[in-house]
């Protein structure tokens, strides 16, 4: 298989171009979890009706379900990504990754569902500090916001705690 | 005021959040960020990639968007530093990064690079904003306001020049991929 990665560092480099295209052009930072609350909001109108979730005061208010410039930038991003595995040649359904089945084995079914909760967790944490790797981490970083520097370390911290906990006992894979 | 340089409106803003959004995409993918494995392993200091991807692109944003900002060009968009909420929160985003095994942004990319636990992850990651939406009203009132600081951004917090720590950032930067290049030798 074609070895499809870059330079981290000039991806890094790329990325920084990036951020400062959008917010110079289009006064934007980078942002993820700002959008997929959207599309939760989206997801919600079937299941609790839109009556609900206009009235709901986060949806209302922070996170109206529409195809702005927030949801439209994660259809993009899933774009890119399947484009760059489609140029070389590396797309592949898949669920297997060895630091996972070096502690929880070869399951798939108790691989996805872990997954399904890492995703509730994660989007949780991400709404409650307003921001995620991309919002806080990346945007908030560089501009030297307080609330950025202390995502990046203490989801760092917890991160090192949890993989301990979780992969501890596989160092070796 | 708006800034000169922000000229893109509506459906043209649109339409470039889409190609924004393909850069981005492409980049996480070649970077190795949307792999499980890539990622996991930087909580155990055996994978510096997401390390090395993050903190250059904060720096070079950083510096070139600082110089944008010193000429009026570009506007700070800084989230409000709420103690509680913000530290409660990247401790449960840290939990859930790690046993989801990817952060919102890689997750999503990869579910377009096939990976099935990544697209598992994201239908929770649907559920986790509803059930924030549903619990927002009793969390904006006794959350939010725990340690409300507002905009800060740590040139006010320090009280020092903004120069000075855009050359902190820097020379932190540096000084970290020194000692992740160091820690990389050991291991080889």
């Amino acid at each position: 298989m074609k070895n499809p990665r870059w330079n981290p560092y000039l991806v890094g480099v790329l990325i920084g171009l990036l951020s400062i295209v959008t917010f110079s052009v289009a006064n934007k930072p980078l942002g993820m979890s700002t959008g997929l609350a959207q599309a939760a909001g989206a997801c919600a109108m079937p299941i609790l009706g839109s009556d609900q979730v206009a009235a709901n005061t986060y949806w209302a208010k922070t996170a109206i379900p529409a195809w702005d410039y927030s949801t439209l930038f994660l259809v993009g991003t899933m774009a890119g990504a399947l484009l760059s595995t489609l140029l070389c040649g590396v797309f592949k359904f898949s669920s297997e990754s060895s630091v996972w089945t070096a502690s929880f084995g070869p399951s798939k079914t108790k691989r996805l569902i872990a997954a399904f909760l890492g995703g509730i967790i994660i989007m949780y944490g991400a709404r409650l500090a307003d921001g995620c790797t991309s919002g806080h981490g990346i945007s908030g970083c560089l501009q030297l916001a307080v609330s950025g520097w202390l995502f990046f370390i203490v989801m760092f911290a917890s991160g090192i705690f949890t993989a301990k906990l979780l992969y501890g006992r596989s160092v070796q894979a | 005021m708006i800034p000169f340089l922000a000229f893109l409106t509506g459906s043209e803003l649109l339409w470039a959040a889409v190609g924004f959004g393909l850069i981005f995409g492409f980049l996480l993918h070649r970077g190795g960020v949307t792999d499980f494995d890539v990622i996991v392993r930087l909580f155990q200091f055996r994978d510096f990639t997401v390390l090395k991807v993050m903190m250059t692109a904060i720096a070079v944003g950083g510096v070139g968007i600082a110089i944008l900002h010193g000429h009026d060009l570009a506007q700070y968009h800084i989230k409000a530093t709420n103690l509680l909420a913000v530290g409660l929160g990247a401790a449960i985003f840290g939990v859930g990064m790690v046993l989801y095994g990817y952060c919102p942004g890689t997750g999503l990319a990869a579910v377009a690079t096939g990976r099935l636990d990544a697209l598992a992850g994201l239908a929770g990651m649907m559920v986790g904003g509803i059930v924030y939406a549903l619990t927002f009203d009793w969390v904006a009132a006794n959350i939010l306001p725990v340690g409300a600081y507002g905009k800060l951004r740590l040139p006010e917090l320090l009280g020092l020049p903004e120069w000075v720590c855009y050359a902190g950032l820097v020379v932190m930067t540096i000084s970290v991929f020194a000692l992740v290049n160091k820690a990389e030798k050991k291991t080889k």
